[in-house]
């Protein structure tokens, strides 16, 4: 396998660990505000990725600079084509980020309110724009011989990115809705499992929609790929183990779908990286747009060497964190400080405590 | 005009980001260090400090962390030419970073913050020193790439004349690099102390804790003496090694318009002067010390910005290649004089912490607080300095600012993000800057958990959350990091 072709497979396992591990926290963002029934459900929701969201987000980061590095045309041409769009994306970084710190630090209603909001929006806006950017970049976009685009914002609201970025923001809530039921109890947990069937069950006919379109829309005849149907597969299994209350299991079926629905998307761009309308011969592929074989092959020896310590430590936090949180027993009675051994708070009876099988 | 407008941006972008990086760097590794200490003689002082100190850390992580995203962002948007020429080079650094220091920060934070009663002491303790292993590391990155742009080592021009890596080892071992990352984490010491000591002393003032507060005064001020003189070591070395790689950033910043052959003075100040203004009006010229600060000799020759135009005019085509020399000039001095004050009030500080009557002295409590805004005026004329001086190319000698800028992008499009950052950069540096005032005024807390990891805040309802396990014991959650 060639160099750039390796790279553009870690790029996109980058991409999908970025989908797949933010996808859930974006989909908590999103829901916390309108499934919590109260302060205290909000707080469990936003704590059981409180610890996570920032490494989650880290996926995303890496995978914008391995496309600088390993693919610097693919990065210059993708990042000032979708100008306006990722001034948003990072508006809703900034406000999200800095909401999960702050949120918190000052007892006031209003305070509060306003981080509240800037989490859930940002958590909404981001997997729906890059979600469009990544429709944009195989539905293709006029670009120049010198890899430069030539529409103007409007031109990046194809409609086919535009659904790109619905599937992706329903796929984040029903992951989010599957990781809230696999992190609570009671009587939360089970409301949460029973809108993680509902979303499944949308989320299966718009992914059901979105391979269809990328397949038969992109012109390529009636044979489905593997990766489309193991987007759609594993969808409907996802909602159908929600339905039979499996949260561990529903929320695998989601992370699966998701590596089918951004593999089958890159599978289909590749070789290319970003389509071009005006002209075939204008694309943007792997080959012209990735680095010299010297700066793959350090990337290369850096990457072998360090992502799987960096699997290790991350796997090792979620280790860390993979208990369900609850309310205290009722009566607001505050658990004495520093006593780690105080008896348990109700248990939810007979839930899985598994993060995915 | 879309150029001078993507220079705004990241100027103003980089500049407000840069704020928050020094006290990231500096902060956690003295909130380590106190937490150490706790570790080591179990002394809840250490701990309830640990706490207080690590608040700060992270009210101030949460908008450097998200304000890099911006600067990351920002060399594909309006920088895409820059990027596509050199990205196979500059961006090797950047991914590295991502994959090397971001995923270590970032973990590790969240082990630390939620890991206070879920991690052995001696695991929780390693989290905040791999946070702040990982600050470091981060800054070694960038501070690659950038010395790269400032003296472009480790690569060849290829047929189409683009520079091509072809050794990364160069990148990390050039003088340019050595120098300035050095330079760049000790500034980052001497701002993380600063910020350690002015909240102390305002403590101490109102008598809250004065025992405990001492404490991080002594350990601030302990490690800023050293870090500041080391800092202008260093800086003046560094100012060598520009004046070998980038002559005419030196020149400058002397507003040395001609060549001076040995025994150069030094303006301590001048009026007018600027890029316009050839013989200005130097006040305290002091013999021989340009020499020595830009050469290491007495008799050091100093070239001068006309005889060095003319040059790059012969070697590059014409143009103009002479940065803002107002911009040089002065920042060079208010880095270099505010260091100076520092360090007489830092030495004023050991002094009076030595004879055992800090805690006495009104003044140099009620100077303390404000001494804080010193390192961030420091590291941003620093970073002026440094990247005005290399003006007009993007990587010296290689590519020029004009030429790096994204065609495509139009002057409405980065008038509109230029607009929405400011705005929002405004909005959460008030919101941070509200924070660290209120959190830096309140009292010490008693350590207990409910700070979570220094995430304190009121407690909502009186309740508590649990971390229900498999086990038979609760883990409590910090309940308050939401």
């Amino acid at each position: 396998m060639h160099l750039s072709t390796l790279w553009f497979l870690i790029d996109g396992i980058f991409w999908i660990g970025f989908f797949i591990l933010e996808g859930f926290d974006f989909g908590v963002g999103m829901l916390h505000s309108f499934v919590a029934k109260d302060d205290t459900e909000r707080r469990i929701a936003v704590n059981s990725i409180g610890p996570l969201w920032d490494g989650n987000e880290v996926w995303l980061i890496v995978a914008g600079a391995v496309i600088f590095a390993a693919f610097p045309g693919w990065y210059a041409t993708m990042f000032s084509t979708f100008y306006l769009a990722l001034v948003v994306v990072l508006l809703a970084l900034l406000i999200r980020g800095v909401a999960f710190e702050y949120q918190r630090k000052i007892d006031d209603p209003r305070w509060r309110a306003t981080f509240t909001w800037f989490l859930t929006i940002g958590s909404a806006l981001i997997p729906l724009l890059v979600g469009v950017a990544f429709g944009d970049m195989l539905h293709g976009l006029p670009i120049d011989k010198a890899h430069n685009y030539t529409g103007n914002f409007f031109g990046l609201l194809t409609l086919y990115g535009l659904y790109t970025g619905v599937t992706m923001l329903v796929m984040c809530l029903l992951m989010g809705a599957t990781y809230l039921a696999l992190k609570t109890t009671g009587d939360y947990h089970d409301r949460m499992l029973r809108l993680a069937g509902t979303i499944g069950w949308v989320a299966a006919v718009v992914v059901w929609g979105f391979v269809t379109w990328t397949h038969l829309g992109l012109g390529n005849g009636f044979i489905p790929n593997p990766l489309e149907v193991l987007a759609v597969l594993a969808v409907i299994a996802a909602a159908w183990l929600a339905n039979v209350k499996s949260d561990g299991w529903a929320f695998a079926a989601a992370a699966i779908a998701i590596v089918g629905v951004v593999g089958s998307l890159l599978a289909e761009l590749y070789p290319r990286v970003m389509v071009s309308t005006t002209s075939a011969a204008y694309n943007l592929t792997v080959a012209n747009t990735a680095s010299p074989s010297y700066t793959l092959k350090v990337m290369t020896v850096v990457a072998v060497i360090f992502f799987p310590v960096v699997l290790v430590y991350q796997g090792w936090s979620y280790h860390v964190f993979r208990a369900r949180l609850s309310a205290p027993r009722s009566g607001g009675a505050v658990p004495p400080v520093d006593d780690s051994n105080s008896p348990a708070p109700d248990l939810a009876p007979g839930t899985s405590t598994a993060v995915g099988p | 005009m879309s150029t001078d407008l993507a220079r705004w941006q990241f100027a103003t972008t980089s500049i407000y980001h840069f704020l928050f990086v020094p006290v990231t760097i500096g902060l956690s590794f003295l909130v380590a260090l106190l937490q150490t200490t706790w570790y080591k003689n179990d002394n809840p002082t250490y701990k309830r400090l640990t706490k207080f100190f690590g608040t700060l850390l992270l009210i101030n992580v949460a908008i450097g962390v998200v304000t890099g995203l911006v600067q990351e962002f920002e060399f594909g948007m309006n920088w895409s030419a820059y990027s596509r020429e050199v990205g196979n080079i500059f961006g090797g650094p950047l991914a590295m970073e991502g994959l090397l220091a971001f995923f270590l920060e970032s973990t590790f934070l969240g082990l630390w913050i939620f890991g206070w009663d879920r991690l052995s002491k001696k695991a929780h303790l390693t989290c905040i020193w791999l946070v702040a292993f990982a600050t470091i590391i981060s800054a070694a990155f960038i501070m690659a790439a950038n010395s790269w742009m400032q003296h472009p080592v480790g690569y060849v021009l290829n047929a189409q004349h683009q520079p091509v890596l072809n050794n990364i080892f160069a990148l990390f071992t050039s003088p340019e690099f050595l120098w300035s990352y050095v330079h760049v984490l000790l500034a980052s010491l001497v701002t993380g102390s600063l910020v350690m000591l002015a909240v102390s002393a305002w403590q101490i003032r109102k008598k809250r804790d004065v025992d405990a507060f001492r404490r991080t005064a002594t350990v601030s001020t302990i490690v800023l003496i050293p870090a500041l003189i080391l800092a202008l070591f260093v800086g003046s070395e560094l100012g060598v090694v520009e004046g070998t790689y980038q002559p005419m950033k030196i020149a400058a910043a002397e507003a040395q318009w001609n060549t001076c052959n040995s025994h150069c003075s030094f303006s301590a100040l001048q009026i007018g002067g600027g890029t316009n203004d050839q013989n200005p009006t130097k006040i305290l010229e002091i013999p021989s010390l340009l020499s020595l600060l830009a050469t290491n000799h007495l008799n050091g020759q100093v070239q001068g910005i006309n005889q060095l135009q003319a040059q790059y005019v012969k070697e590059y085509g014409p143009g103009n290649y002479v940065p803002n020399v107002f911009i040089q000039y002065w920042s060079m001095r208010v880095m270099a004089y505010l260091a100076a004050v520092m360090l007489l009030f830092s030495l004023w500080g050991a002094w009076l912490l030595r004879k055992h009557r800090l805690a006495d002295s009104k003044w140099y409590l009620r100077i303390a607080p404000w001494a804080v805004a010193a390192p961030f005026l420091m590291n941003t004329a620093g970073w002026m300095l440094a990247e005005n001086g290399r003006q007009p190319w993007i990587v010296q000698g290689l590519l020029k600012t004009v030429n790096g800028v994204s065609p495509n992008v139009t002057s409405a499009e980065i008038w509109i993000s230029l607009i929405v950052f400011v705005l929002i950069y405004i909005v959460l540096g008030a919101a941070d800057a509200f924070l660290m005032i209120h959190y830096g005024r309140k009292e010490l807390g008693d350590g207990s958990d409910d700070e979570g990891g220094g995430t304190s805040g009121p407690p909502v309802d009186g309740s508590e959350y649990a971390h229900d396990s498999e086990s038979d014991q609760s883990e409590r959650v910090p309940a308050l990091i939401y």
